[in-house]
């Protein structure tokens, strides 16, 4: 489905600030894989979000989706084939914008934009339909702008607006970090059942040890712009907290050191 | 006094293509876009030679506002191409279009059309004006919920989004700019044939004047929806003109102090919401902590009572 190819990237080459984002990174999802990515800071994990959406092009290395090299294309173009959830659950959505109007545009992904009023009686319904599947009541406020919601509310349409056409690839840069604990439960729930009807291929990015351990079908340890562990499916179902610290230590010799991690 | 009252809705009502423009870039597309100066300029001198040279006054209004256009676009290449910083390309184009604008003026610096057959020599423009001011104005409407309108909004709104969604926003930049410079462009023809004459200075401060009639609305009239704001606009147009015709009335003002009090206005519209709104949370947070404080307090008793 999606695959990375000795992919490296360092930001500010030749100067003292020299510093490695990422290096060799050799990476291959089958279609409806689940992957979520742990790692300490700095480990390189935006990075390679960043990279696999075409927000920055890698130094070295290439990226295709179902076969085909996506290395040459921009953000805007890749967007065809991948939805993306931000971390600010601002970044997701237009906020002087209504509901119904950012459902438009993300209905259009990646398609091309004509003349057609982007929101009609069909698409409204549709729109309304979808958006009952969060519920939190969103389907009786199609009219309201979004800057009105709350941080929740809004990822939840962020969410919503990433999967419901159905994209190849689907990447979760933290997109609970930044909400409370009940709310980060509720999008985290969503994500589950969304992922899992539309079975779609995701890659998670996770501050949370327990959610990278309780979700998905493989988890991927990042340090230091490296893959160091990549735990399959079988492994995966016996593996706790204190387990994956401790591999942590063992492979890179030092403790796993994230500010915002939390243990679950 | 009813005469000037009559003439400032006339004015204001010409004006208003080119405020809606500068709505365009100003609040859609968060761009401030200086090239307004030039492009009205632009559009006046291209109506006043096709018409002097016995164009059909229709087609010289259509080529001004492709003038217009064509301008905008090359200020919306240079700030999305050549990454040149948004007020620095407005600016550039701006005086780059002073010497286009005295090219297209044949050396005259400027035209008169005394004479000549215009779009308003057989019709009352107050009669027409209306309606075509609404005309456009609805269609702008139209276009704005558009799928390729929705994606120039959001351009404005949340570049980064509207990119993960697919959309070249290079593209939409420079559509908009595009946009807004021919709808400035056609004022400025408009008002060429208004008032038989183009000059090379017509355009200059007509960037202020664009977000005075937009900032006067939007405080006036409100813009909760683009329908409503669009609608602000063209009053916010002919409320300036109002104010500007009553200002002549004072007798220690003079006609050349008008751009000086254009920029008061602004200069007041902008500070002071900024202001407002300071106010009002300073007011609300305090109100809530009195609030919370006196909650804790009062539980806090209670809790002694209790024990």
């Amino acid at each position: 489905m999606l695959k990375l190819d000795n992919v490296s990237k360092l930001f500010n080459p030749g100067t003292p600030d020299e510093k490695i984002a990422l290096l060799g990174i050799d990476l291959e999802l089958l279609p409806g894989d689940f992957v979520t990515i742990i790692g300490s800071n700095g480990a390189g994990k935006s990075t390679l979000m960043n990279i696999i959406s075409g927000v920055m092009k890698p130094d070295l290395g290439s990226a295709s989706i179902e076969g085909n090299s996506i290395s040459h294309l921009a953000e805007y173009q890749r967007s065809r084939w991948i939805g993306r959830v931000f971390q600010d659950p601002m970044a997701g959505t237009a906020p002087r914008m209504t509901i119904e109007e950012n459902l438009a545009m993300a209905f259009k992904r990646g398609k091309s934009r004509g003349l057609s009023f982007g929101v009609n009686a069909a698409r409204r319904a549709m729109f309304r339909e979808e958006l009952s599947r969060l519920g939190i009541g969103l389907e009786n406020r199609l009219r309201a702008k979004v800057g009105l919601l709350s941080g929740g509310e809004r990822q939840a349409l962020s969410l919503l607006m990433a999967t419901f056409t159905q994209p190849q690839i689907l990447l979760l840069d933290e997109h609970t970090a930044a909400l409370d604990p009940s709310r980060a439960e509720l999008i985290t729930k969503l994500t589950e059942s969304i992922v899992r009807e539309m079975k779609l291929t995701t890659l998670m990015v996770t501050h949370n040890m327990e959610q990278a351990i309780r979700l998905g079908n493989r988890l991927i340890m990042m340090d230091k712009g490296r893959i160091i562990l990549d735990i399959d499916e079988t492994r995966k179902k016996d593996l706790t907290v204190e387990r994956l610290l401790g591999e942590f230590e063992t492979i890179s010799g030092h403790k796993l050191a994230d500010d915002r991690m939390m243990l679950g | 006094m009813y005469d000037s009252m009559l003439g400032a809705v006339e004015m204001g009502l010409l004006y208003a293509f080119m405020a809606l423009g500068v709505y365009i870039t100003f609040r859609i597309l968060d761009f401030p876009d200086l090239t307004v100066d030039g492009s009205f300029t632009t559009g006046g001198a291209i109506a006043a030679v096709m018409i002097t040279n016995g164009y059909a006054p229709w087609l010289a209004t259509l080529a001004a506002i492709a003038g217009g256009m064509l301008a905008g676009m090359c200020t919306g290449l240079l700030h999305t191409k050549g990454k040149i910083n948004g007020l620095l390309s407005g600016i550039l184009m701006m005086i780059a279009l002073y010497s286009i604008n005295l090219r297209i003026f044949g050396g005259k610096p400027n035209w008169s059309l005394m004479g000549d057959t215009t779009l308003f020599s057989s019709i009352n423009p107050l009669l027409v004006l209306p309606f075509i001011v609404l005309f456009v104005k609805i269609l702008m409407d139209l276009f704005l919920r558009t799928d390729l309108g929705l994606a120039l909004r959001a351009t404005g709104d949340n570049a980064r989004m509207i990119r993960s969604l697919g959309v070249n926003t290079d593209n939409t930049t420079i559509l908009g700019v595009s946009l807004s410079n021919g709808m400035v462009a056609l004022s400025g023809a408009l008002i060429t044939q208004y008032s038989t004459f183009a000059d090379s200075s017509m355009g200059i401060g007509m960037i202020v004047i664009g977000l005075a009639s937009v900032i006067i609305g939007e405080a006036i009239f409100g813009a909760g929806n683009v329908f409503r704001a669009t609608l602000a606009v063209v009053l916010g147009s002919i409320v300036y003109r109002i104010v500007v015709a009553l200002a002549l009335y004072v007798p220690w003002l003079r006609p050349s102090d008008l751009k000086l009090i254009t920029a008061i206005i602004v200069i007041f519209a902008l500070v002071f919401p900024s202001i407002q709104r300071f106010l009002k949370q300073k007011n609300m947070a305090r109100k809530r902590s009195l609030e919370l404080a006196e909650q804790a307090l009062s539980s806090k008793r209670g809790g002694t009572i209790d024990a």
